[in-house]
């Protein structure tokens, strides 16, 4: 099983979510995060004083999938969340050793 | 009496009041989310505790006796008050208890301004402390010299009609001083400390200008011509202070802001503050216009002058206070308002000069005062925060809140 991470633009998140559960996806975690890279922050002038705003939101996206879905999960928000403008976002999946699901104890697979 | 004054009066005594909470608004959108419940309860504080003074001394330290400097405690513990018809040294056209109650709220939101300029870092208990002290020690006598006939500004045939000199040239200095005596927010300059809710600061102009209606068009103390025309000079230069404000704004930096809107609008309330009902005409425009302009490049004295005036009160209350003042020596109109005939309206230069002598007055006396005040009420009882509980921010080490959970 793998943890696929996705940090994406918070305007894309329905549009993400409806194609990965086109996809048959059949849940996910969203948390409102802020960060930087390199689309770096933004100006905000207040009275005439500039602040450099470094931190731009964005949303993060947790997928537990199985290995042979990993591919079409990662195709399947590259293709939701691109709008080819610096700032888009990324994936990254990195191996989970184990899953429970805690209503029925049920692991592996099965709990996914 | 005449029923429809009073209840002119009595209904601007309520406006001007909802200005304290307004104004309270108005700061803590612009103070970083820790800090918020602490610039909230400084202001309504101010309800409080300077109610309770007025009715024990500050009124009638303002209006009892005709001294030059200061009143007197004929009316102190509401003694007489409600039995007295000419407090100021001439008869009201009001009952006595509704001047006592329209002066009561002067005297609760002017220590309030001075709040932005010291905005995250003041101990509540030297806050209670200070404004007690700086009601009553300087707040009191100011009033009495503008309003009551025996106070030397009144005296002297200078004009100000709602407190531009008594309440923000007063408060302006105040701020300045406190602010030389506190030092700076730690952080300030090497960290951005950006507005952290704006439509909170939205909301607070909205009730401010709503309330200015009481402050100015109440300070006929009637219901009268001059109190319409003091309404309309109010909203217009409200107007035009926002639209001179934008348009400076938009050529230095880029854009019309929010924030921008919003203190324009309040500088030219400031500035008509002791306009209000002694100009007519377009003037209301042009002072407005001008408030809105010189305030915004007065946006960059604090940095000259080193000081952290964290939400800006010498560039609006000061700056717009000194404009307004200053301005009605031009523009006052005996057409108008018989008491005072300005530069252009063929008065020539002796109400100029009676006006500046005012703000100069104001401005001596209120700003070494305070820096007096503010030192002993630091040095003993201590007025800034320790450095842990600035860290933490003032809702969390004054009062055990949060004003946003997680």
């Amino acid at each position: 099983m793998k943890l696929v991470t996705a940090i994406i633009k918070p305007f894309k998140l329905d549009e993400v979510k409806d194609a990965l559960k086109s996809a048959g996806v059949a849940g996910m975690t969203v948390g409102e995060v802020r960060g930087f890279g390199r689309q770096g922050g933004h100006t905000e002038t207040y009275r005439g004083a500039e602040y450099k705003i470094d931190f731009v939101p964005k949303v993060q996206l947790e997928i537990v999938v199985d290995d042979g879905q990993v591919d079409l999960v990662v195709d399947t928000i590259v293709r939701a969340a691109a709008t080819g403008k610096i700032g888009d976002g990324k994936i990254w999946i990195t191996d989970v050793d184990r899953i429970v699901r805690i209503r029925t104890s049920e692991e592996g697979t099965d709990a996914v | 009496m005449d029923a429809g004054n009073n209840a002119w009066v009595l209904t601007s005594a309520a406006l001007i009041l909802f200005m304290t909470p307004g104004l309270a608004f108005f700061y803590a959108g612009m103070v970083r989310s820790k800090n918020v419940l602490g610039m909230l309860m400084q202001n309504i504080f101010a309800m409080g505790l300077i109610s309770v003074l007025w009715a024990f001394i500050g009124f009638s330290l303002a209006f009892g006796g005709d001294g030059n400097f200061v009143g007197n405690l004929d009316y102190a513990f509401m003694n007489d008050v409600a039995t007295t018809i000419d407090f100021p040294g001439f008869e009201l056209a009001v009952p006595g208890m509704t001047f006592f109650a329209f002066q009561m709220m002067f005297a609760i939101i002017t220590p309030a301004l001075i709040t932005g300029a010291t905005a995250d870092r003041l101990k509540f208990s030297g806050y209670a402390l200070f404004i007690a002290l700086w009601s009553l020690i300087v707040y009191s006598p100011v009033a009495h010299w503008v309003w009551d006939t025996g106070g030397w500004i009144f005296d002297s045939g200078a004009l100000d009609f709602a407190g531009g000199a008594a309440i923000h040239i007063n408060a302006g200095v105040a701020a300045l001083a406190v602010v030389m005596v506190v030092g700076p927010r730690r952080g300030h300059g090497s960290e951005p400390m950006p507005p952290h809710n704006l439509p909170l600061t939205v909301l607070g102009t909205g009730i401010l200008w709503f309330g200015w209606f009481g402050f100015n068009a109440g300070s006929a103390l009637l219901a009268d011509g001059i109190a319409s025309q003091a309404l309309v000079n109010t909203h217009l230069a409200a107007a035009s202070a926002m639209l001179g404000w934008l348009v400076v704004e938009k050529i230095k930096t880029g854009h019309a802001t929010t924030l921008g809107a919003c203190s324009g609008a309040v500088a030219g309330l400031v500035a008509i503050t002791p306009c209000a009902g002694f100009v007519g005409g377009l003037s209301p425009i042009w002072i407005g216009l001008i408030a809105g302009v010189v305030c915004y490049l007065a946006l960059g004295l604090k940095t000259a002058l080193k000081l952290d005036d964290s939400l800006d009160v010498i560039a609006v209350h000061l700056v717009g206070g000194l404009i307004g003042t200053i301005l009605l020596g031009f523009f006052a109109d005996d057409t108008v308002n018989a008491l005072g005939d300005g530069l252009f309206y063929g008065g020539g230069g002796e109400l100029l000069k009676d006006q500046v002598l005012a703000a100069l007055g104001v401005m001596v006396f209120s700003g070494v005062v305070t820096y007096i005040l503010a030192t002993i009420v630091q040095k003993t009882i201590g007025l800034r925060v320790d450095e842990d509980g600035e860290l933490t921010g003032l809702d969390q080490s004054q009062h055990a809140e949060s004003a946003y959970q997680p």
